[in-house]
């Protein structure tokens, strides 16, 4: 091995094996990522009709959860406010690496129409963001079409990368 | 009723606002004798100072000494039967008469009839809290501290309600800026990172409508998308919309848009 002068530590450099478990692992990461049932407005009308039956999230492996502990993906729906602001950043913070977020509709994104003193400007403002959703409300269909970029996102990554650090402080 | 402006070629004029409009007012009644609320009024009056009162839209209005509030509500609930509350709150005149009228609408189940007692409090006074007489004040006297900052004296709980424990200001103040003064704007990021972390993360974008076509760092045209970062001057490629990666996924099927039936008509 030692001729062809491989760096193990660069990218392409890895060996075939590692890259198999990498897809393996993304694999199964992608196909289960479970979401933390984060409804803050009216968006979370729509988060939960995706959920239900008609357009069946579950198919994806998303399972919603009711504790930051066991989920994956944190759909930030509706608008969040100053007041709310330190918790979902609590929330956040208790996932568990790997970890990702999407920030659902207008308000989610930029503050939408609630352009007031009580309401933050954005939820990147707090967390890192991963994939915004426009619409106010999105349709299921949009989450769904998020779902699976999202899953495309997962895939393409290493599985064993080093994480950047996700939080700020 | 809004003020009626003739709207044929409003696009064609600009902005003015007439100087002479006056808002219409709801007509006054007087209370005379044989009026529902004569009695009321009367035995009112015999017990405290009462500083005018007349019929608006068939509710009673009384105002009355702010130093009294406590005693009136008090005896309009026992002694003439409003036994419901309805609502209470302040009004914001600091900068017409330096203070806030605070006004209290109750009802009478019994006699089918609404009152509203209002009392005018200088700016920084408290007002006696009626939350004994009325449980619902307590909440809404919690909220007059929070919106207006009007303490009620003898209050249990007097802490704000709606705004954070630590928030500064008071919003609903008619001085307080509708998108916040400095330390609304920095609020979350004071809080949960530190002032020294306002350089980091930026001052808030206040424009809702603000789009970048060419940044694409924050923004991506759907069909269109392109590296992030990547410079689009010269015009972004058409991308198609991709469920999945060509090469497919392990195990999962993949979705054949050529064989995938588009229904008429919902089933
Ligand atoms: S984006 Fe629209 S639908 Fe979603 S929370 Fe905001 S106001 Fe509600």
């Amino acid at each position: 091995m030692a001729q062809h002068q491989v760096n193990y530590t660069k990218d392409g450099g890895l060996p075939v094996m590692l890259t198999t478990v990498d897809h393996l692992i993304n694999w199964g990461r992608s196909n289960s990522m479970w979401f933390l049932t984060y409804g803050l407005a009216c968006c979370a009308i729509e988060m939960m009709a995706s959920g239900a039956s008609r357009y069946d999230f579950d198919r994806f492996g998303t399972i919603f959860r009711a504790s930051p502990r066991q989920a994956d993906v944190m759909v930030v729906a509706g608008t969040l406010t100053k007041k709310h602001a330190e918790f979902i950043r609590r929330l956040y913070d208790q996932m568990t690496e790997p970890k990702w977020v999407i920030s659902m509709g207008s308000c989610a994104n930029t503050g939408g129409m609630f352009n007031t003193y009580a309401t933050v400007q954005g939820v990147d403002r707090v967390i890192p963001v991963d994939i915004y959703l426009p619409g106010c409300a999105p349709r299921p269909e949009t989450l769904q079409y998020a779902a699976m970029l999202l899953q495309q996102k997962i895939r393409r990554e290493r599985a064993f990368k080093k994480l950047p650090k996700k939080r700020l402080v | 009723m809004r003020e009626y402006r003739p709207k044929k070629d409003v696009q064609k004029k600009s902005y003015y606002r007439d100087r002479f409009y006056v808002a219409p007012q709801v007509p006054r009644e007087k209370i005379e004798e044989g009026s529902r609320f004569f009695d009321d009024v009367k035995s009112l009056g015999s017990k405290f100072e009462v500083k005018d009162s007349y019929v608006e839209i068939n509710q009673l209005v009384v105002i009355v000494e702010s130093s009294s509030i406590f005693e009136v509500i008090g005896y309009m609930k026992n002694s003439l039967s409003y036994d419901i509350l309805n609502e209470m709150s302040a009004i914001d005149y600091v900068a017409k008469c330096g203070g806030f009228e605070i006004f209290y609408q109750m009802l009478s189940l019994s006699t089918t009839k609404r009152a509203r007692i209002k009392c005018f409090l200088k700016e920084g006074e408290a007002i006696e809290s009626v939350s004994s007489h009325f449980r619902c004040a307590d909440w809404s006297e919690r909220e007059m501290y929070d919106m207006f900052g009007i303490r009620a004296n003898n209050h249990p709980y007097m802490k704000r309600i709606l705004m954070p424990d630590d928030w500064e200001g008071h919003p609903l103040l008619k001085t307080y800026p509708l998108q916040g003064d400095e330390f609304a704007q920095w609020y979350e990021v004071d809080k949960i990172f530190g002032k020294e972390y306002r350089e980091v993360v930026g001052p808030e974008n206040r424009d809702g409508a603000m789009i970048d076509r060419y940044d694409t760092k924050r923004f991506s045209r759907i069909g269109h998308e392109v590296e992030y970062g990547a410079s689009i001057d010269l015009g972004e490629p058409d991308t198609n919309l991709k469920y999945q990666e060509e090469k497919g996924v392990f195990l999962i099927k993949k979705l054949k848009p050529e064989i995938s039936k588009e229904l008429e008509k919902r089933k």
